[in-house]
C-alpha cells in the first residue's frame, strides 16, 4: 500500500546522502576518535567536519557546537546546567506551551526550591510579551521559550525575547527542534545563550542532537567521565550519528528557501482544500506567523483518534491532539493554553510536511479526508441531519 | 498505537445499526462533547417485549465506536430483564478484550443501556440523571459510579478507575476521595498495599516534619492547583503552623468554591500530622496574573 507521510514533526526519514555518509562508520571505520592510533584518530577530522556542517547552518562558530543524544537531552542539560552554574538565582521562566522536554524539566524544579512562571499564549498561539516582560527579574536564571511549536507550528519572535532577557542579566535558552532545517537561523548577530536541535527532524539519524552554546555562557559539564565534547558532555563520541547530522545540516543549507518554499505551497494546497471541502473545520494557530510545513486542523464534532486510524487505512500518516491518542484523557496542552475549545480540540489533526511530499500526495489526502470526515459525522449524535 | 483487536478493528471500520430508530421505545444518552465521548442508544421491542431493533451514534475514539456497534449486536432479541444483565465486562469480553485505558468506553456502553431501558420503564419521561454526588468534577462522575465500576470489576488502585470511567484523569484532585471509595468498597483487599506517603507512627522531628510537608505539597497538593492554573509555595513552617502562599489562583475553577487553605490543611494533616494548621502569606501571593482558561 502506498505511504503519504505527513507526520514530519514526529519524525522525518534519512536522506539518502546522509546514510551513505554514515554507512562505512560501522563496519569499516570503527574507531574510537580519541585513540592515538590513525585508524581511530582519523574520525576526529570528521566530528571536526561535521561541526562545521552545523557552525555553517546555524551560523555560529564549531566551537560553541556541543553533541548530545537529541533534543531532549539538550533540554535537560540547558536548563540544569545553566542554572547550577548561577546558584543565587532562583527563577526560571518558560511558556504553556513547550514540549514536554523543557515543561517536565521546569516543572520538576519547581519541587526542588525554584519559582517557575509559565507564559501564556493568545487564541491564535502568539506569546503573551508583556507578561513575560513583567517576570522577568534579577532573580531569574534562565528563560527557556521554544522557536516554534511542535503542535501549531507557530513561530515565536525569538530574537526580541532572547534580547529582553539577556538585558536583564537572565540566560536564554531556545528549544529550536522544530524549527532548525525549516527556516533560516542565523546566531552570528544574536542574544541566543543555548539552543536545542534534533538530527532525526530533519532528515538525519535519531540518537543524535546538538546544544549550542553561545561562547562565554556559563553552563556546568552535564554529562561527566571523559574529555569529549571540551569536558562538557562525556562518552564516546556517536561518530555515525554526529557524521549524519552534518550532513543533514549541509543538505538543509544548501537548499533551504528553496524547499520552505516548495513545502509551503504543497502545505497551502493541502490545508486550503481541506478547509475547503471539510465543513465544520478550522485552523489551529496564526496563519501566516508559522513554519511553512505544518498545518493543525481541527474538524468539529468528531474525535481525533477516530480519524487516524481511518487515515492509517489508506496509508496517511498524520497525528492528534485529541485525549484520546496518548493513553491521557485531557486533550493537547498547546491547544488547551490557546483556549481552543474541547470541542475542536479532540477532533484536532497535524499534517507536517517535508521535502519529500509530493503534490500527489496532497492530491490523494484530499481526496480521502473528506469521505472519513462524513462517515464519522454520521456516526455522531452532535450533527444535525 | 493501541493494540486493538481485529474484532474491534472490524467494529469501527464497519459499524452495524449506525442511526437514531425514529418512533423508539427508549432514549439513553450519555457522555458529552466535552469529555471527549458520548453515544446515543435508541431502541424498539416487539409485541412480546423483547428488543427487535437498536441503533447508535457515538461521538469518540474508534473503541468507542466498536464498544457502541457490539452492545447494539448483543441486545437485540434479548428481553429489557436480559439485557440488564449485560455488564460492561460482557461488552469488553464480546470484542476480545479492550486496552486497559479503553475500558471506560464499555463502561458508557453499559450506562448508555441502563438509561435507555431507564427511559422507557418511566414512560419516555425520565432523562438519565447523575446518581449519587459528583466526585470528579473535570468528568462529573459520581461516588455511586465509582463505587459501582470497582465493585463490578474488582479494582483496587486510583489509577485502574481512572481507566475504567475517566474520574481522576483530569486535575488530579479527586484522587484522594477515589482512594477513600476503594477502600470503602474493597476494605483489605486494597488496604494490604502500601500507602502512598507513609505517615510517620513516631513523633517527627523539625527536619524530618518540614521534609514531608514540603514532599506533600510537591507530589499531593501543587499537581492538582497546576491543572487549575494554580500554584503553591511553602514559605516557612514554625512549629505546627505552616505558611504557604497561593499563585496565580484560576477564579472560575471549581476548587474556589472551598477556601485553599481548608484543602491544604486537609491533606497536610492527611499525610503528615493532625497538629498542622495552615496560614496564607497573603503578601508575597500579591502578584498580578493573567490566568487565560
Amino acid at each position: 500500500m502506498k505511504t503519504v507521510y505527513f507526520d514530519n514533526n514526529a519524525t522525518t526519514k534519512v536522506a539518502e546522502e546522509v546514510f551513505e555518509e554514515m554507512k562505512p562508520l560501522f563496519c569499516e571505520l570503527y574507531g574510537n576518535p580519541s585513540s592515538m592510533h590513525t585508524f581511530g584518530g582519523q574520525l576526529s577530522r570528521k566530528i571536526g567536519r561535521a561541526r562545521e556542517q552545523i557552525a555553517n547552518l546555524l551560523g555560529c562558530h564549531p566551537s560553541e557546537v556541543v553533541f548530545t543524544s537529541g533534543g531532549t537531552e539538550s533540554d535537560n542539560a540547558a536548563i540544569k546546567g545553566a542554572i547550577a552554574a548561577v546558584p543565587n538565582k532562583r527563577k526560571i521562566i518558560t511558556s504553556r506551551v513547550e514540549h514536554p522536554a523543557v515543561l517536565a524539566v521546569c516543572r520538576d524544579l519547581e519541587n526542588h526550591g525554584y519559582t517557575l512562571a509559565e507564559i501564556g499564549v493568545d487564541r491564535l498561539g502568539h506569546l503573551d510579551m508583556d507578561q513575560l516582560d513583567y517576570e522577568v527579574d534579577e532573580d531569574t536564571a534562565i528563560v527557556t521559550i521554544m522557536y516554534a511549536n511542535n503542535e501549531t507550528g507557530v513561530i515565536f519572535p525569538v530574537e526580541k525575547i532572547a534580547k529582553l532577557v539577556t538585558d536583564r542579566g537572565a540566560i536564554f535558552h531556545t528549544d529550536a527542534v522544530q524549527a532548525v532545517g525549516k527556516i533560516p537561523l542565523n546566531l552570528s548577530n544574536s542574544y541566543i545563550d543555548l539552543l536545542s536541535l534534533s538530527g532525526h527532524k530533519l532528515h538525519g539519524p535519531k540518537g543524535v542532537g546538538v546544544l549550542y552554546i553561545r561562547k562565554g555562557t556559563r553552563i556546568s559539564p552535564f554529562m561527566l567521565g571523559g574529555h569529549q565534547e571540551a569536558g562538557k558532555r562525556a562518552g564516546t563520541e556517536n561518530v555515525p550519528g554526529i557524521v549524519g547530522l552534518g550532513k543533514a545540516c549541509e543538505l538543509a543549507a544548501e537548499n533551504i528557501e528553496q524547499e520552505s518554499q516548495k513545502v509551503k505551497r504543497l502545505r497551502d494546497r493541502l490545508e486550503n482544500a481541506i478547509l475547503r471541502e471539510c465543513p465544520d473545520s478550522r485552523l489551529n494557530g496564526d496563519k501566516e506567523n508559522r513554519l511553512p510545513n505544518t498545518s493543525n486542523i481541527s474538524f468539529e464534532y468528531i474525535e481525533g483518534e477516530a480519524i487516524l486510524l481511518m487515515l492509517d487505512k489508506f496509508g496517511i500518516c498524520a497525528s492528534s491532539g485529541s485525549a484520546c491518542t496518548s493513553g491521557s484523557l485531557e486533550p493537547s496542552h498547546v491547544l488547551r493554553a490557546m483556549g481552543v475549545p474541547f470541542t475542536a480540540a479532540h477532533g484536532s489533526i497535524r499534517f507536517s510536511l517535508s521535502r519529500y511530499n509530493t503534490q500527489e500526495d496532497v492530491d490523494y489526502t484530499v481526496e480521502k479526508l473528506p469521505l472519513i470526515i462524513n462517515q464519522l459525522r454520521e456516526l455522531s449524535p452532535f450533527v444535525a441531519k | 498505537m493501541w493494540e486493538y483487536t481485529d474484532k474491534l478493528k472490524d467494529h469501527f471500520f464497519n459499524p452495524r445499526n449506525v442511526g437514531e430508530i425514529g418512533d423508539p421505545n427508549g432514549v439513553g444518552e450519555v457522555g458529552s462533547l466535552a469529555c471527549g465521548d458520548a453515544l446515543k442508544l435508541t431502541f424498539k421491542l416487539d409485541k412480546n417485549g423483547r428488543i427487535q431493533d437498536a441503533k447508535f451514534k457515538t461521538f469518540g475514539c474508534a473503541s468507542a465506536i466498536a464498544t457502541s456497534s457490539v452492545l447494539t449486536e448483543m441486545i437485540k432479541g434479548k428481553t429489557l430483564e436480559e439485557a440488564a444483565n449485560v455488564t460492561n465486562k460482557d461488552i469488553a469480553d464480546y470484542l476480545g478484550g479492550l486496552p486497559e485505558q479503553k475500558m471506560h468506553c464499555s463502561v458508557m456502553g453499559r450506562e448508555a443501556l441502563e438509561a435507555a431501558i431507564e427511559n422507557y420503564r418511566t414512560g419516555g419521561e425520565k432523562k438519565h440523571e447523575l446518581e449519587g454526588t459528583v466526585v470528579c468534577t473535570c468528568f462529573g462522575v459520581t461516588d455511586q459510579e465509582i463505587e459501582r465500576v470497582v465493585r463490578e470489576n474488582d479494582l483496587t488502585t486510583v489509577e485502574e478507575v481512572t481507566n475504567y470511567c475517566k474520574a481522576g484523569g483530569g486535575c488530579g484532585g479527586c484522587q484522594g476521595e477515589i482512594e477513600k471509595i476503594i477502600r470503602r468498597v474493597q476494605g483489605d483487599k486494597a488496604r494490604a498495599k502500601p500507602a502512598p506517603t507513609p505517615k510517620g507512627t513516631g513523633k517527627l522531628t523539625n527536619i524530618q516534619k518540614i521534609q514531608l510537608v514540603q514532599q506533600t505539597i510537591n507530589e499531593q497538593i501543587r499537581p492538582a492547583l497546576r491543572a487549575h492554573g494554580g500554584n503553591i509555595e511553602l514559605i516557612d513552617v514554625e512549629g505546627n503552623k505552616v505558611i504557604v502562599a497561593f499563585r496565580g489562583m484560576c477564579a472560575q475553577c471549581k476548587l474556589a468554591e472551598f477556601t485553599m487553605k481548608d484543602v491544604v490543611e486537609a491533606k497536610l494533616r492527611e499525610f503528615v500530622s493532625d497538629e498542622l494548621f495552615v496560614e496564607e502569606d497573603k503578601e508575597s501571593a500579591l502578584q498580578p496574573h493573567d490566568h487565560r482558561g
